[in-house]
C-alpha cells in the first residue's frame, strides 16, 4: 500500500482514496486475437509438430506441452498457415506465453 | 532356606522387613530411572538439532510453549511415545516424542491445550503417532471445551511412514472442523509447513505467522521450478508477509516470535473459551479524548480518511485490536470493548479503494462475522462505501459468488448487530453492510450520510441523461442535476423515512447509542429455521 494518495472512479465519482499492490498489479482484459495461440497451462515444451509456412488442418496436433507429467497436445483451432512458431523445443515456459502466430 | 538363616521369634516379621526395604529401593530405583527416561526423551532431537534450530532463528518447541503458557503451568502427555515405523531401516531410529509435543497450561489463568512440532526430531515429520498426539490433545480440547493452540514446525509427511501419516493428516483435518465454531483453533507457524500439512492451519480460526520463519505452501519452489519452469524464492512463494498481505491465509503478522506469543495472549482475551461462554468482561474505560470521531471524517464523501481513529473514538480506552490488518484493507475488522464486553467491528476504510467491497474484502469480512456469531460476540459495522469495486478483472475473479458471502454471512448472524452508516451507503454495497433488510437490530446513520442506489455523479448521469444531453450546455445541466439528486436523496431522512434507519444521531453520540443498543440486545434471542446446514457461497 502506497502512502500517497491516488484516485479511483466509481460510477462517475472521483475518490482520493490509496491503492492497494493487488489493485496496482490488477490485469487489464484484452480482447483475445483469434489468430495468437497462448500456452493455458505452464510446461515444458516436448515437441514441436510443425513449420512456419505450413498449412493445418483444424484439429492437428502442432506442438505437445509437458505440465505436471501430462502430454498435452496443442491443436489447431482452425484451417490455416502457421505464421510464426515462437516457442523452442525443451523450453520451459510459463502460462499465457505466446506460442504460435497463424494465418 | 530361611528356616536356617532366621531364628523362629523374628521369622514372622523378617519377610515384612526385607518386603518394605526391597519395595522402598526398587522405588528409589524405578523414580531414577523415570528421571533418566524423561531427562532423554526431554532432548529431542539432541544438541547438535537443537543448534541448527537456534541458527534458523528459530525457539525449540518446548522454549515456544514455555513462552506462549503462564509460567510453571505446562504439562506435558505422551512424552515416551514412540513411532511405529518399521521399514528403511526406521526400527533402529530413536524419535523421542516422535517429533510433537502435546500438553496443556494455563493462559492468564485459563487452561488451554497445545501441541507444538518439534522440527529438531526428524524435521517434525509427521508419521502415525505423531499425528495420534495431535489427534489426542485435539480431542481433548473438544471434549473440554477449552481453546487448542497449534505450533507448526513441520517437514510434512513421514515418507518412510507412507499412507500413515497422510491418514494422520486426514484425522487432523476432520477434528479441525469438528472442532470449528465449538472451541477456538489458533495455528501459528513457526517455520515450513508444507504440502496436505497447510489445510490444518487453512481450517482454523486465526493463523500467526513470523517475518523469515514462517513458510506455507502447496509445492514448493523446487517443485515449481522442475515442473512448471517457475522460478520463486521460498520467501516470495509462501513467506509469512505474503500469506499476511497477499494470500490472507494468515490473520496475524509478526516480525519475531516473541512479538507473536504476544499477539496470541492478546487475541485470548478478546475472546470467550467456547461457543456457549462469553468472553470475559473488563472494566469499562471512556475512550481516550484525544480521538475525536466528529473530526475523524470529512463531510465530502470524496475525501479519504481513516476509519480507525472512528473506532478507537467509540471503544473502551480507544484500544482496537486489528485482525487481518495487511489483507484487503479496504474493510477492517477486528475486536475491541463497549463497556468491557468484546464487540466485533467490521468497519469499510474510506482510505483504501475508497472502502469498497471486492472478492478479498467480501472473504475477509465474511469469515469474520462466521466466527464472531459462532462465539456470541456482537458485530458493530461501520459504513462507508460507494459500492462493490467496478472492472473485469473483479467479475471474472467472481465478485458475485464472493460478495455473496458477505450477505450470506450478515443474514445468517444471530448475535446483536448494530450499524451505524457514517457517509456513503451506496447500492449494493448498502444492502450487504449489516442493512435493516438482512435484519440488523438496529441502525444509525449520522447526518451526513447518503442513502441511495449509486452516487449523486452516477445517478443524475442516467436518471437525467436525456436532459442533460438536449441541454445547450450538458456540463453545466450535469452539475446542476448532480445538485439536485443531492439534495433530494443524498441525505439519511429517505431512508429515516420509511424506517429503514432507526434513528439520525449527532457523530458525538455514537458510542452513547451503541452502549444503548448493546445493553437492549444483551438477552436477544433470534432463531432461524432448522437445517442441518445451510450452502454459503464458499
Amino acid at each position: 500500500m502506497s502512502e500517497e494518495y491516488k484516485t479511483l472512479l466509481i460510477h462517475g465519482a472521483v475518490y482520493k482514496t490509496q491503492w492497494t499492490k493487488k489493485f496496482e498489479n490488477r490485469t487489464f482484459w484484452k480482447q483475445p486475437d483469434e489468430k495468437e495461440i497462448h500456452t493455458h497451462i505452464p510446461g515444458t515444451v516436448i515437441s514441436i509438430n510443425t513449420k512456419v509456412g505450413a498449412k493445418v488442418k483444424a484439429g492437428e496436433c502442432i506442438l505437445i506441452l509437458e505440465a505436471m507429467k501430462m502430454l498435452n497436445r496443442v491443436t489447431m483451432p482452425f484451417d490455416g498457415v502457421i505464421k510464426e512458431i515462437l516457442a523452442v523445443k525443451g523450453q520451459k515456459i510459463p502460462k499465457g506465453t505466446l506460442i504460435f502466430v497463424i494465418e | 532356606m530361611r528356616k536356617f538363616l532366621f531364628p523362629k521369634t523374628i521369622k514372622p516379621y523378617i519377610g515384612k522387613i526385607l518386603l518394605t526395604k526391597f519395595y522402598r529401593m526398587s522405588l528409589k530405583r524405578t523414580i531414577l530411572d523415570l528421571r533418566k527416561r524423561k531427562k532423554e526423551a526431554l532432548q529431542g532431537g539432541g544438541e547438535k538439532a537443537i543448534e541448527k534450530q537456534i541458527k534458523m532463528g528459530k525457539l525449540t518447541a518446548r522454549e515456544r510453549i514455555k513462552a506462549i503458557l503462564d509460567e510453571g503451568s505446562f504439562h506435558e502427555y505422551d512424552l515416551f511415545v514412540e513411532h511405529v515405523a518399521r521399514d528403511f531401516d526406521m526400527d533402529k531410529k530413536v524419535l523421542h516424542g516422535d517429533g510433537v509435543i502435546i500438553g496443556s497450561g494455563t493462559i492468564y489463568g485459563r487452561p488451554v491445550c497445545i501441541f507444538a512440532q518439534d522440527f529438531t526430531v526428524a524435521g517434525g515429520s509427521l508419521g502415525l503417532m505423531h499425528a495420534r498426539k495431535i489427534t489426542k490433545i485435539m480431542d481433548h480440547s473438544l471434549k473440554m471445551r477449552v481453546p487448542l493452540i497449534g505450533i507448526n514446525d513441520s517437514g510434512g509427511a513421514r515418507i518412510q511412514e507412507g499412507v500413515n501419516s497422510l491418514a494422520g493428516y486426514g484425522e487432523i483435518f476432520f477434528r479441525n472442523t469438528l472442532a470449528s465454531g465449538v472451541i477456538p483453533q489458533i495455528s501459528v507457524i513457526l517455520g515450513p509447513c508444507a504440502g496436505g500439512a497447510v489445510y490444518s492451519p487453512a481450517l482454523t480460526d486465526f493463523v500467526f505467522v513470523v517475518e523469515n520463519i514462517s513458510k506455507m505452501f502447496i509445492t514448493g519452489p523446487g517443485v515449481i521450478k522442475t515442473v512448471l519452469g517457475e522460478e520463486i524464492s521460498m520467501e516470495d512463494l509462501g513467506g509469512a508477509r505474503v500469506h499476511a498481505e497477499t494470500t490472507g491465509n494468515a490473520h496475524f503478522y509478526a516480525k519475531s516470535e516473541t512479538e507473536c506469543f504476544e499477539q496470541i495472549k492478546k487475541l485470548l482475551t478478546y475472546i470467550p473459551w467456547n461457543n456457549s461462554e462469553k468472553a470475559k468482561a473488563f472494566p469499562p474505560k471512556d475512550p481516550i479524548s484525544s480521538f475525536n470521531v466528529e473530526e475523524a471524517v470529512p463531510a465530502d464523501p470524496k475525501q479519504p480518511y481513516d476509519i480507525r481513529n472512528v473506532i478507537k473514538g467509540i471503544t473502551d480506552g480507544s484500544e482496537f485490536f486489528e485482525i487481518m490488518e495487511l489483507f484487503a484493507p479496504n474493510i477492517v475488522i477486528g475486536f475491541g470493548r463497549m463497556g468491557g464486553e468484546t464487540v466485533g467491528f467490521v468497519a469499510n476504510q474510506p482510505k483504501v479503494l475508497a472502502g469498497v467491497l471486492d472478492c478479498d474484502s467480501s472473504d475477509k469480512a465474511a469469515r469474520f462475522i462466521r466466527y464472531c456469531d459462532s462465539f456470541s460476540i456482537p458485530i458493530i459495522t461501520l459504513e462507508d462505501l460507494p459500492g462493490y469495486l467496478p472492472g473485469v478483472d473483479q467479475e471474472h475473479a467472481g465478485v458475485i459468488r464472493h460478495g455473496a458471502k458477505i450477505l450470506y454471512a450478515y443474514s445468517e448472524a444471530t448475535v446483536p448487530k448494530i450499524t451505524v452508516i457514517i457517509r456513503k451507503a451506496y447500492g449494493g454495497g448498502y444492502i450487504a453492510m449489516n442493512s435493516r433488510h438482512l435484519r440488523a437490530d438496529f441502525v444509525f446513520a449520522w447526518p451526513i450520510a447518503e442513502i441511495a442506489v449509486m452516487g449523486p455523479e452516477g445517478a443524475a448521469n442516467i436518471v437525467f441523461s436525456k436532459e442533460i444531453e438536449m441541454a445547450d450546455n450538458p456540463e453545466e445541466m450535469r452539475q446542476l442535476k448532480i445538485q439536485e439528486y443531492k439534495d433530494k436523496f443524498a441525505n439519511p431522512y429517505v431512508a429515516a423515512s420509511r424506517g429503514y434507519i432507526d434513528e439520525v444521531i449527532e457523530p458525538s453520540e455514537t458510542r452513547k447509542m451503541l452502549l444503548h443498543a448493546l445493553a437492549v440486545s444483551a438477552n436477544k434471542v433470534e432463531s432461524r429455521p432448522t437445517k442441518k446446514h445451510g450452502i454459503p457461497p464458499f
